[in-house]
């Protein structure tokens, strides 16, 4: 029998596997909250066509959802479906710097290394006083 | 018009947005944009957050298959996502001080854009040789053909592909959109890749690319979870709908029909943004 190294051919699965059951996981928590909403408010006037500009840090969207999250809210129910939706890219990221140090890949993991760097000064740079 | 009835209208809208974005090719948050501002109403910020949270969902469901096949470069990706989430980042945060009808006309442009790229006939030239620094980051590949072979493929000129991934970046950020036409252009283009390998590798990078100004978007508040939860919904079930018919017609036809329609919407968007009706 012959041993198999945990190799690229993995990582490639499991990243695969991530990608597909994040994007379905997300979607159906956003579905169950979407229910809720429309059950509580599908009879009110909608508001879309103006825009409320927010200033908020990530932080404070993330505390409020988990708030409402437990008090059963429709709306934060599906923030917190979107918010899984956007860490699913995150883990891919996450799992590729593992895979890559695992390879020692030290080129890579670099690379790897400042995308998160970006996306973190994103998170800095979108709330302003 | 209350809550319900605006839902399922854009479950509706969203599901048309997804099968059209598949079969032409363009992908589905270029079209949600203009029917949900053109045509329901709905402001063009709110359209772009939610558009942007469908192409992370679509993106990464079809990206899935194609990393396990082997078919997508992931160093090549990871590399170029340095350039695209700069741009998305940069774009995301322009758009919050952009005017309203300047988003509006650079999106039509962008359309008529992505829609008559689409119609172009598309040469495939794979190079076998490498330059230095593509050899350097790895970034030469091989992927699996249908017959079971394994292709080896070479990558050219990675400054000007790089630069190019930012301007991708910079208009998803800007957009809401996925940009995949200047993706191509990157790869196909200026780097060489074949078209296998560069439209996986451009869904793979969708979804981080897209999360970087998404960021930005949640702060601002562009996302609206009213609108996100049926446009995300309605746009994936579209786009896996339109995948399925794609296996049984000739797209051809249906890609001139589809342009049409795309310059429609395009050239609506660009005059509503001029007379400042969006």
């Amino acid at each position: 029998m012959q041993q198999e190294k945990f190799g690229e051919k993995d990582f490639q699965n499991i990243i695969g596997n991530l990608l597909r059951y994040g994007v379905w996981i997300s979607l159906t928590v956003a579905f169950i909250g979407g229910v809720i909403y429309l059950i509580h408010h599908g009879h009110e006037v909608e508001n879309y066509s103006v825009f409320q500009e927010k200033d908020r840090s990530i932080f404070e969207v993330i505390s409020s959802v988990y708030q409402g999250a437990i008090h059963g809210s429709g709306t934060s129910i599906i923030f917190f479906g979107i918010i899984l939706l956007f860490l699913t890219p995150i883990f891919r990221i996450l799992l590729s710097l593992f895979s890559f140090l695992i390879e020692k890949d030290y080129l890579y993991t670099v690379i790897t290394l400042i995308v998160i760097l970006i996306i973190s000064i994103s998170v800095a740079l979108g709330f302003s006083h | 018009m209350t809550v319900l009835t605006f839902t399922l209208i854009m479950i509706l809208g969203a599901f048309l947005a997804g099968f059209i974005g598949s079969l032409s090719g363009l992908g589905g948050g270029i079209i949600i944009i203009p029917l949900l501002t053109v045509v329901l109403g709905v402001d063009i910020h709110y359209a772009i957050g939610a558009a942007l949270v469908s192409v992370i969902a679509t993106s990464s469901g079809s990206a899935a298959a194609y990393v396990k096949e082997g078919i997508t470069n992931i160093r090549l990706g990871i590399f170029l996502e340095i350039a695209t989430t700069i741009g998305a980042v940069g774009g995301a945060l322009l758009s919050t001080i952009a005017p309203t009808s300047f988003i509006a006309v650079l999106f039509g442009l962008t359309l008529i854009f992505s829609a008559i790229n689409s119609l172009r006939k598309k040469e495939e030239h794979i190079v076998l040789e490498s330059s230095s620094l593509a050899k350097k980051l790895k970034l030469p590949g091989t992927y699996p053909t249908h017959d079971g072979q394994i292709m080896s493929y070479g990558t050219k000129n990675v400054v000007g592909g790089f630069g190019m991934m930012g301007v991708a970046g910079m208009m998803s950020g800007l957009l809401g959109i996925g940009s995949g036409a200047f993706k191509v252009i990157a790869m196909d283009n200026i780097m060489r890749i074949p078209f296998k390998v560069s439209t996986t590798t451009s869904n793979f990078m969708m979804g981080v690319t897209a999360m970087a100004s998404s960021v930005i978007y949640i702060q601002k508040g562009y996302i609206e979870p009213g609108i996100c939860m049926p446009v995300v919904i309605g746009v994936l079930f579209g786009a896996m709908a339109g995948a399925k018919v794609l296996v049984r017609t000739n797209p051809k036809k249906l890609r001139i029909f589809f342009a049409c329609l795309i310059l429609v919407l395009a050239v609506n968007m660009i005059y509503s943004g001029i007379n400042g009706k969006i």
